[in-house]
């Protein structure tokens, strides 16, 4: 009877234990939402989303051109990633026992400790000094050469999810491999692999280093890819560091507009996962 | 194939040194015209080791063969080879003649994926594709391979000659997930029956089944004899003596005994065999 009390009490001392380790981990998230509502909140209209930036000292003013810089620029490093970053991940779960499958996870282990900012430079040499111009091009570029490893990971572990069974039930049935590859495995990690794009996606809005000396900024809006192009994530980095109390509350702004982005496309691939699990069970 | 031979699997006789008439007694004692599968010099294993040795066979047309023994005898690797899913293992080789109608498809230059429309399998847990409707999984080897036709008739025509017409005719469209563990593996042989095989492969089919589905899938087995010439690993003995007309023993890599299964059962003329099917061991 004694030692049941004993376990009792131990059972609720860890239970409490891991109650507050939840606590500890949801606090700095929360503050932080809490944060950017109550300092961006004031500032947002449905102007803000589609007006271009105003001069210090003019009321009024958006990002619009910056939301349409971001999306221009992640849509077209997930142009260049997603297919990359899909298909080798797809290799290296069907053909990455060898020699060559651990030399390219290697490479993609590798490539996904480089600091943000380095793969800038990177970007920065191969484009913006060729081309002599800072462009939505080179930011692209950097956001697509940050993309392709954590794409490239995730794509594998969701293809190596797709039962074996599954995969010689197809090849049984007189399927070729390829076919096989693509009609069954591919099909069956599909939602997977679409949870794998839109969170790579969510991270590359959210990258500010390698926009800097890429993309630059741009005060206007700008559809071409040759040009300077704005973007959320340095157009809050400029609001930020100005001297001017009216640019920080749009800084403020700015950041929630992201947020919500994010958080929208985050959302989004959890209801796509969770079709997965259906589609599994 | 009297004794298992010496063990020296290492070296192999060279191919023009393997008389083709090992048919052995499974034909003679069957008055089928010709086998329709033969077997001959069979040995495969992964990388060093050796699971299968020498193994000569015959199946006759529109009959069941059952392959039995204990765990680890090679008896699955044997069925594997039978539709080259064996050699899909990294590191697996097999060697041997694998006779379907006198053509050997085991012979390197003959592409797998076609003997695999010839020779069908069913595997022991029920796969059917998850993101496919029920209808979709009996045409999936029809669609994947890109053949067109009247799908809708062949669906109905497979998934009747499997018994599961009847119960999933109104929910064609439903996944095929929605399907109790019984009825997948129906629609798995309905499936595998889509692309008409000439030779069904069933790798203990119903040994993730409760006795109700399992009775079922047995009932199946005698239905589709009519059509198809059967192998079907079972891990069950009582099962072997009630679907099989031959049966053959395995026991550690070696084909110890094939014959009608009525002898197999009542007179086995090896002390291994007799040892086995009396329950003595395995």
């Amino acid at each position: 009877m004694r030692s049941f009390r004993l376990r009792k009490a131990r059972n609720l001392a860890w239970t409490a234990i891991c109650g507050l380790a939840v606590v500890a981990a949801l606090l700095p998230l929360l503050s932080l939402l809490w944060l950017v509502v109550s300092k961006g909140g004031a500032g947002l209209s449905p102007r803000f989303f589609v007006d271009l930036p105003a001069p210090i000292g003019e009321p009024g003013g958006g990002v619009g051109n910056a939301i349409a810089g971001t999306l221009l620029m992640v849509g077209m490093a997930s142009l260049l990633a997603v297919p990359v970053g899909v298909g080798a991940g797809v290799f290296l779960a069907e053909k990455g026992d060898g020699k060559v499958g651990s030399v390219v996870r290697f490479t993609t282990e590798v490539l996904s400790g480089v600091p943000s900012i380095v793969v800038g430079i990177v970007a920065y040499g191969l484009v913006v000094v060729p081309m002599k111009r800072f462009s939505a091009l080179a930011g692209a570029l950097s956001l697509a050469l940050l993309m392709v490893p954590p794409l490239a990971r995730a794509a594998e572990e969701f293809v190596r999810l797709v039962p074996s069974t599954l995969r010689e039930a197809s090849l049984a049935l007189g399927v070729a491999q390829w076919r096989t590859s693509l009609r069954v495995v591919l099909r069956t990690a599909l939602p997977g692999l679409l949870t794998a794009v839109l969170l790579a996606v969510a991270r590359a809005a959210g990258e500010t280093a390698p926009l800097l000396f890429t993309a630059l900024n741009n005060q206007y809006w700008n559809a071409r890819p040759d040009q300077p192009t704005a973007s959320l994530t340095v157009q809050i980095f400029n609001y930020a560091i100005s001297p001017y109390e009216d640019w920080h509350r749009k800084a403020w702004t700015a950041a929630l507009v992201l947020l919500l982005l994010v958080g929208a496309l985050n959302l989004f691939a959890r209801v796509l996962a969770r079709g997965r699990l259906r589609g599994a069970r | 194939m009297e004794t298992a031979r010496p063990m020296s699997m290492l070296v192999r006789p060279p191919e023009a040194a393997a008389p083709a008439a090992v048919a052995g007694e499974a034909v003679r004692s069957t008055l089928a015209p010709a086998p329709k599968l033969v077997v001959e010099h069979l040995a495969a294993g992964f990388g060093r080791a050796t699971v299968l040795r020498d193994v000569d066979l015959a199946v006759p047309e529109r009959s069941i063969l059952a392959v039995i023994g204990p765990s680890g005898c090679g008896k699955s690797t044997f069925l594997r080879c039978l539709n080259r899913m064996h050699e899909l293992v990294p590191g697996a080789w097999a060697r041997g003649k694998l006779l379907l109608d006198g053509d050997d498809l085991n012979a390197g230059d003959v592409d797998p994926v076609l003997l695999r429309r010839r020779v069908g399998m069913v595997f022991q847990r029920p796969n059917p594709f998850p993101t496919m409707s029920i209808r979709d999984n009996v045409a999936a080897g029809l669609r994947l391979n890109g053949i067109a036709g009247n799908h809708g008739e062949i669906v109905e025509r497979c998934l009747r000659q499997a018994a599961l017409w009847d119960e999933v005719k109104d929910r064609l469209g439903a996944s095929a997930l929605s399907l109790s563990g019984g009825q997948q593996q129906r629609l798995c042989i309905a499936r595998a029956l889509a692309v008409e095989p000439e030779v069904l492969l069933m790798d203990e089919p119903a040994s993730a089944l409760d006795p109700i589905a399992t009775a079922k899938v047995e009932d199946l087995l005698h239905e589709l004899k009519a059509r198809y010439t059967i192998v079907i690993v079972t891990h069950n003995m009582q099962q072997a003596a009630r679907v099989s007309d031959q049966t053959a023993f395995f026991y550690m890599g070696d084909l110890i005994e094939v014959g009608p299964t009525d002898r197999i059962f009542t007179a086995p003329r090896k002390q291994r065999t007799e040892d086995y099917v009396t329950g003595k061991f395995g």
